[in-house]
């Protein structure tokens, strides 16, 4: 028995060298997973902001039929521009930064598995934005082909600065990729004694399983992106009938990527409603067991599905019954979940904190983004609502009150743990409620628009869909405006202003993460605590 | 409570190297854009100098970030726990560059089993071809296009049957150098490992004369065609990972020479070994998808 004594002599090691660093170089140099995960949700947010201006410059054009504020150009790139950034810049790193903060901190590790990895992974994105913003001000503009980047748009249609496109999504990826394994092997290899797998909170296990995604789909992408700038700079015909290459070949290739890309956007979400359902019903979650297998399920048949988003394509009708029904498959775990969430609040003592009110709109909007889901994924259906607003509103509903909403759900239940003090509960609320008003006046409407037929990513439409869009744009706006009230909440909370918080926070909160001291120490388990 | 338990993970102090590798991905994604727009557009521009200077940085961080890993592993601060985290990322960095080549094996699969077939008729696709590209017949190797560009398809007799022996053999040495390693026989990992490295070098050796071949003599290009862009792009950056596998082979020679490594304690050179035999097994797929059939 002579572990105490080592473990002193470590602490005397530790309080050599890791104390707090100052200044710019903390967070340069930074190995701290609390650290990184600041900067990675810093950084999303930034994105998110810069994102949404561009939605802004989206929904100013299309207040009103015709053509009145931007040129068609540079509309294309604003939508590209704009969901590039909130995939890969703003719900992403979102979830890895609270990734970062948490999972050490719930699975009692001291930090992260490759700590200097870590570091590097997040700052490869900003300069990866760097890059793709600032080819908005060349020579022919950004991107104009979509998020999805299909050929021939990406390739015989595209501007030259298509190659600091494709190079910025290949070091997104690194990013991506080393970021996923990090997650991994910390979740493999650093839990405490005790923390079986079947003990570990749901957000450590949808991350797991998000990491997983990750890593088999980020490196497809950056295949797809390089035989798009072979076939654009190089000769290739992958993506040229005349070459023997296909076009259909490159969505088939994209959205292999995709499908799961989408899953890697809703699992961390569906983890953090799972912490959060429970704490403020004061009762265990239901069905642990079950919602372990429903994550696994879902991402597994990730895999399966990527040609329901190609229906309108001309496959064999053999493929399009097969993805149809491998879709639709994904509404039996996703309602395991839903069914989950309802039962562990059934018969519980409900209150209403700011978390939970995101959580309660996520389970309600993200239910309305799935059934529009399952309407999509009815092949003959889809004909009539493909590239349509419909489309629209559905993955909005899904992304938009449900990854962004349980992104801000997790802010604000993990916020106090992190600053030490409680955030302002007023300025939460207002941003709560106009958050759910406006978004809803913003998104619901485009169904109906959509369903009447109006295409999508068109900087002008009919006459008959003006008065919806002029709602659409106004909900828009209040949209936008409301996260400014998170804004400042956040900057306050930053300032380290407000009541101090106990340990558990909120009453009903179990897990390690409630058991160490509010403000979590810069390093928590340094020795790792024993789960019963 | 067992001592192992009370293990200390080692969480290193502040590292300068993850930020200088991120500016160096920085400069090399600008500067490897720039010189793809400057050279098929025939512009002028930086992009080859801010190439270098990324590359130079990667080189630079790269031999800093190692030089202090080594340092801290030989002065003994890492623990069985960091060594399972070391392999386990190594293999899970494995598998995303199993999917990339996934990515290029799924194309050359699409376009051969589906892509090609239809143009040529098949399915439902006969007026696809009566009215676009009535002339075509569907075939491959492709080597004729619907566009009409001809070409020669490459044996898989001659130099790729040697190039799999090699690689084959190389994999047998990398293997018993593993084996010596074990054993703590210095003089014999040297020995297999040196014969390792001089197969990678003549594997890469002969790629580059079947290359040469193909421009010159067969007309096989990277622009003739899906079948010559699977050929290329597959066996490219196969070629780009035995070049980069024999680097790190030759790292780990230098490092055996300077007396690093202990029979317990060499995860670089573990991780050295899968990474060759994973470029081995993605030969082996190449050599039968690619070549043979």
């Amino acid at each position: 028995m002579n572990t105490p004594t080592s473990e002193h002599h470590h602490e005397s090691h530790d309080h050599h060298e890791h104390h707090i660093p100052k200044g710019i170089k903390r967070w340069l140099y930074t190995t701290n997973h609390k650290d990184i995960g600041t900067l990675y949700l810093w950084f999303a947010f930034i994105m998110f902001l810069t994102g949404g201006a561009m939605a802004m410059v989206i929904r100013a054009e299309l207040f009103q039929p015709g053509l009145q504020i931007v040129e068609p150009n540079f509309f294309n790139q604003m939508t590209t521009v704009h969901g590039l950034i909130m995939v890969f810049g703003a719900v992403m790193p979102a979830f890895t930064g609270l990734a970062n903060w948490l999972i050490p901190m719930m699975i009692g590790a001291p930090d992260m598995a490759l700590p200097r990895m870590n570091n590097w992974s997040f700052w490869i994105l900003p300069f990866a934005f760097i890059i793709l913003l600032s080819s908005l001000f060349m020579e022919g503009g950004g991107p104009a082909f979509g998020w999805t980047f299909y050929a021939p748009l990406s390739t015989t249609y595209s501007n030259d600065t298509t190659a600091l496109f494709v190079f910025s999504v290949h070091i997104m990826g690194a990013s991506s990729i080393m970021g996923a394994i990090n997650v991994i092997v910390t979740i493999f290899n650093m839990r405490a004694p005790g923390m079986t797998w079947m003990k570990m909170p749901l957000f450590v296990w949808t991350w797991l399983i998000t990491a997983f995604l990750l890593i088999a789909v980020m490196p497809v992408l950056a295949g797809a992106v390089t035989m798009v700038l072979t076939d654009k700079f190089f000769g290739t015909s992958f993506f040229d009938a005349a070459g023997g290459g296909d076009p259909v070949m490159f969505q088939h290739i994209f959205w292999f990527f995709g499908h799961p890309e989408v899953y890697i956007m809703i699992l961390p979400a569906f983890g953090i409603i799972s912490q959060i359902v429970p704490t403020f019903s004061r009762k265990p979650l239901f069905g642990y067991a079950s919602m372990v297998y429903a994550t696994t399920s879902i991402a597994l048949l990730s895999f399966i599905v990527w040609a329901h988003h190609m229906f309108t394509t001309g496959m064999p009708v053999f493929a399009e019954m097969f993805f149809m029904l491998a879709t639709m498959l994904i509404s039996v775990p996703t309602g395991v979940k839903v069914f989950n969430w309802v039962a562990t609040m059934w018969r519980g003592s409900l209150s209403f904190e700011v978390p939970m009110l995101f959580a309660l709109a996520f389970i309600v909007l993200f239910t309305i983004g799935g059934l529009s889901g399952l309407m999509l994924a009815i092949t003959p259906v889809d004909f009539q609502y493909h590239d349509t607003y419909f489309v629209v509103a559905h993955f909005h509903y899904v992304l938009v009150t449900g990854a962004i909403f349980s992104i801000m759900a997790a802010v604000y239940y993990w916020l106090p743990k992190w600053t030490g003090k409680m955030f302002d509960i007023t300025l939460a609320k207002w941003h709560f409620w106009c958050s759910l008003v406006s978004v809803n006046v913003l998104f619901f409407p485009m169904h109906f628009v959509g369903l009447a037929g109006m295409p999508r990513r068109i900087p002008d439409y009919a006459l008959q869909f003006a008065d919806f869009n002029k709602w659409i744009s106004i909900g828009g706006f209040a949209f936008g405006l409301s996260q400014l009230i998170f804004l400042a909440l956040l900057i306050k909370a930053c300032r380290k202003k407000g009541e101090p918080v106990s340990a558990q926070v909120w009453e009903g909160a179990e897990g390690l993460e409630w058991e160490i001291p509010s403000p979590a120490p810069y390093h928590t388990f340094e020795t790792p605590p024993v789960v019963k | 409570m067992s001592e192992k338990e009370y293990e200390k993970y080692y969480v290193p102090a502040q590292s300068p190297w993850p930020f200088m590798g991120a500016c160096a991905l920085f400069l090399l994604a600008v500067g490897a854009g720039n010189v793809v727009i400057e050279t098929t557009r025939g512009k002028e521009g930086f992009g080859s100098y801010i190439l270098i200077a990324g590359f130079a940085t990667l080189v630079f961080m790269l031999f800093g970030w190692f030089r202090n890993q080594i340092h801290e592993s030989m002065s003994g601060l890492y623990s069985e726990q960091l060594g399972r985290s070391y392999r386990q990322g190594m293999a899970w960095f494995i598998f995303s560059e199993v999917m990339f080549f996934a990515a290029f094996f799924g194309a050359l699969f699409y376009a051969r089993a589906i892509a090609v077939p239809w143009l040529g008729g098949a399915s439902n696709n006969q007026m696809t071809n009566e009215v676009l590209w009535p002339s075509f017949q569907a075939m491959w190797p492709l080597v004729e296009t619907p566009g009409g560009i001809t070409t020669e398809a490459m044996p898989w007799t001659g130099l790729p049957l040697y190039n799999t022996i090699i690689l084959l053999a190389s994999s047998v040495t990398c293997h018993m150098a593993h084996v010596a390693l074990e054993k703590g026989k210095r003089q014999q990992i040297l020995g297999w490992l040196g014969l390792t490295v001089l197969l990678g070098c003549l594997f890469v050796f002969m790629q580059v004369e079947e290359y040469i071949h193909a421009y010159t003599e067969m007309g096989l290009t990277l622009q003739s065609g899906v079948y010559g862009n699977t050929f290329f792009m597959l066996t490219g950056f196969h070629g780009f990972h035995v070049t980069v596998g024999t680097l790190i082979l030759l790292i780990l020679w230098l490092r055996v020479a300077k007396g690093h490594f202990t029979k317990e304690n060499h995860f670089a050179f573990q991780a050295g070994s899968w990474y060759w035999h994973f470029v081995d097994v993605v030969w082996v797929m190449l050599f039968f998808f690619v070549y043979i059939l």
